[in-house]
């Protein structure tokens, strides 16, 4: 076992001084900001244009009192609920024939309407096709009853009724806002785990094809054991993703401590505290991504070119889309079936785990998880490299037929 | 470990997709000694070499390395030069020698110092720094083989070390393997080039069909036939000729023969008596490559020929 490990150790350091001390590891390492700035980029013109388009415009063919009235009554309501949570309004004069002027309205394309109201304020009438006047009627509705109450207060010479002002007082925690706060606090380790591990455990799929194209693979298959080469190339990717994780956190921490000097938007706190996430965090990327990393290695292992290589990516990715969408059930206050499944199955529990950590304040199902997750992660290994003897090495059990096995002797 | 044979393999099986490459094979190498494996392509040199280091395993029989049962408890003593050299291009040269040391056992810091050394030893010093794909096929090809030493190993395996080097390389790996067999180690190469095991080796074995038909000293195989006779006469024909050999063949005064058990004298004094004129004779011991189409025949014989051509072009 000492000399397995002392040969995946030499091969783990070719492997990741070859990685990291390429010009290509600046790259890997600029590579996940350049979605988030074209995301900046494209996110604020997007976000201004969706605004100016998908805002939804009502025209009110009304008189100038009654326009006015409803004017203030969306402005006193937005006040409250939100600019965006009430459809614009715009204020037309009334012509002569209104059901031919709301349907001129409605026509042109400048003004961009979604409905018409006429009517005034008594007896209103909404125009439009049917999603938008199901979906504005009870907002419009709304408007109108303010503007209705007051200008009968008005009439009436009573004074208007003050807006509510709650006196606030704050606690630490309630039950109900704690679960649902902790499952986003869980959903977010998910999101994260599952982002850097399909990011980085990908890599692996072509790891072996360097080795196999310039025939390097028969002088490492002489000199060590298998074993030792999938070990050492697992262990080398493993620590240039580390390497890059650490690189992006810390540019994400400074970036977060220039933007938000006095301190940024946070996560709720989770069960276990935020030291044991972060740690349980890291373990569980680790093992995650010697879970799959061991898997895609022993795939990619067999793989004749890049080409095929290329091929095996996209159902190897929906593979770990179905992994993630069985652990996202462990989310939750309650342990249903589906969770525990997703806990015990090998590629799915870190992933889990991640978010039982969020949720749960308990230490020791995380320190059976993980002895259960390396037993799987010492057996794929094993498989992994056995299944390359077997095919590529053209050594090891020869298999015949479905049943037949002939032993090597 | 102080073990008579580096190498012994016993009935030795090997079958690809129902192809038997490698049909019960035989193998003893003295420890020490220089030992050919003779064969032409598809002989199954290869797949032999490869389940004697326990690249592959054997569908049957078994074998020793340096006494373990297991080639790859050995791994640290032996060397290998696979026939597909291969090297990181990216690397440096002494970085490479030094890796391949590494996965031997070697600290890689010996490994550097002793990689710088190696390389300025065989005209390579200036190269130490450059990385594989900037070297000549050549100077490359030297690197994997330094790689293959470095950790000064007990046993050397070479797969068709010669190929691809041009004659002053394929001289100087001769010389190479010479030294190394002069300080105690082990060499077993593979190759098709008849005239490279002569000149090196102590013992051959020599592979067609997957089978091992002949294993042991070059001068035995050698011995297997007898010398053959040139004579060249000054008559054409005469009572004389009946003392040659029933089994001789004749292109107008030359006659080739193998020398009879009787010797060579009794024809002698026959054409002398019979007056047929001696104008040349020679007695020609035959050579490996004459033993080699006697054990495997002419065909494989023929195959190996080719690359032999080859290789002198």
């Amino acid at each position: 076992m000492i000399d397995v490990i002392r040969a995946a150790w030499v091969i783990a350091r070719r492997d990741y001084v070859a990685s990291v001390f390429s010009k290509t590891f600046l790259l890997f390492l600029l590579g996940p900001l350049l979605p988030i700035l074209a995301a900046l980029m494209f996110g604020a013109v997007g976000a201004k244009t969706d605004a100016e388009i998908a805002r939804p415009r009502i025209a009110i063919i009304a008189d100038t009192a009654d326009g006015k009235a409803l004017i203030a009554a969306r402005t006193q309501l937005a006040a409250r609920l939100g600019e965006t949570a009430l459809p614009e309004l715009r204020i037309v004069a009334p012509e002569n024939d209104g059901a031919a002027q709301a349907q001129a309205l409605l026509a042109d394309r400048k003004r961009a309407l979604v409905a018409v109201a006429r009517g005034g304020l008594i007896a209103p009438e909404l125009i439009g096709p049917q999603g938008p006047v199901a979906e504005h009627q009870e907002r419009l509705g709304l408007i109108y009853d303010t503007a209705r109450r007051t200008r009968a207060l008005a009439h009436a010479g009573g004074e208007a009724v003050p807006a509510v002002a709650f006196s606030v007082r704050t606690v630490d925690k309630a039950a109900g806002s704690e679960t649902a706060n902790r499952a986003l606090t869980a959903r977010m380790g998910q999101l994260v785990l599952m982002m850097l591990v399909m990011i980085l455990a990908g890599m692996l799929l072509s790891n072996l094809i360097e080795e196999k194209s310039n025939k390097v693979i028969e002088v490492l298959a002489a000199a060590v054991p298998v074993d030792a080469i999938f070990l050492g190339k697992l262990g080398a990717m493993l620590a240039m993703s580390l390497t890059g994780i650490f690189v992006w956190g810390a540019t994400a921490m400074l970036a977060l401590a220039w933007f938000f000097p006095a301190g940024g938007p946070a996560l709720p706190a989770p069960a276990l505290g935020w030291p044991a996430f972060v740690a349980l965090g890291t373990v569980y990327f680790i093992a995650c991504y010697l879970l799959l990393g061991a898997l895609f290695l022993g795939i990619g292992g067999q793989a004749a070119s890049v080409r095929e290589v290329q091929t095996l990516s996209m159902p190897v990715t929906m593979g770990q889309l179905g992994v993630v969408a069985l652990a996202s059930s462990a989310v939750g206050a309650t342990l249903t079936p589906l969770a525990v499944v997703a806990m015990i199955f090998p590629w799915s529990s870190p992933f889990a785990m991640m978010a039982r950590a969020a949720q749960s304040p308990y230490i020791w199902p995380h320190l059976l998880a993980i002895l259960w997750q390396g037993i799987w992660i010492a057996i794929i290994i094993r498989l992994a490299a056995r299944r390359f003897r077997v095919s590529v090495l053209k050594s090891g059990v020869v298999r015949r037929g479905w049943f037949g096995r002939k032993r090597p002797a | 470990m102080d073990v008579t044979n580096a190498i012994e393999a016993h009935g030795l099986v090997k079958e690809f997709g129902g192809f038997r490459a490698v049909d019960g094979v035989d193998l003893a190498v003295p420890a020490g000694s220089i030992f050919g494996v003779l064969g032409p392509n598809g002989a199954g040199k290869t797949t032999t070499l490869r389940m004697l280091l326990g690249i592959i395993d054997p569908d049957g029989g078994h074998r020793t390395l340096l006494g373990e049962d297991r080639p790859i408890r050995a791994a640290r003593r032996v060397g290998y030069l696979p026939e597909e050299r291969g090297l990181y291009p990216g690397m440096q040269a002494r970085e490479a020698i030094a890796f391949m040391g590494a996965l031997r056992g070697l600290p890689l810091k010996e490994g550097r110092v002793r990689a710088d050394a190696m390389l300025a030893a065989h005209g390579l010093g200036d190269a130490r720094h450059k990385t594989i794909r900037t070297l000549s096929k050549g100077m490359a090809q030297t690197v994997q083989l330094l790689g293959t030493l470095v950790h000064r190993p007990q046993l050397i395996v070479l797969d068709e070390p010669f190929s691809g080097l041009d004659a002053l390389n394929q001289q100087r790996l001769e010389g190479l393997i010479r030294e190394q067999a002069d300080a105690g180690v082990t060499v077993l190469f593979s190759t098709h080039v008849i005239a490279h095991a002569e000149r090196l080796c102590e013992r051959v074995a020599i592979i067609a069909g997957g089978q091992v038909r002949f294993e042991g000293a070059v001068e035995e195989a050698r011995n297997r036939l007898r010398p053959r006779v040139r004579l060249v006469t000054r008559a054409e024909d005469g009572p004389w000729c009946a003392a040659l050999p029933a089994a001789r063949t004749r292109e107008g005064r030359l006659w080739q023969f193998e020398l009879p058990e009787t010797g060579i004298e009794p024809i002698l004094k026959a054409l002398i008596d019979g007056g047929a004129g001696i104008e040349n004779l020679a007695i020609e011991r035959p050579g490996l490559h004459d033993a080699f189409v006697a054990i495997a025949g002419e065909a494989a014989a023929r195959e190996m020929d080719q690359p032999q051509l080859e290789a002198v072009a």
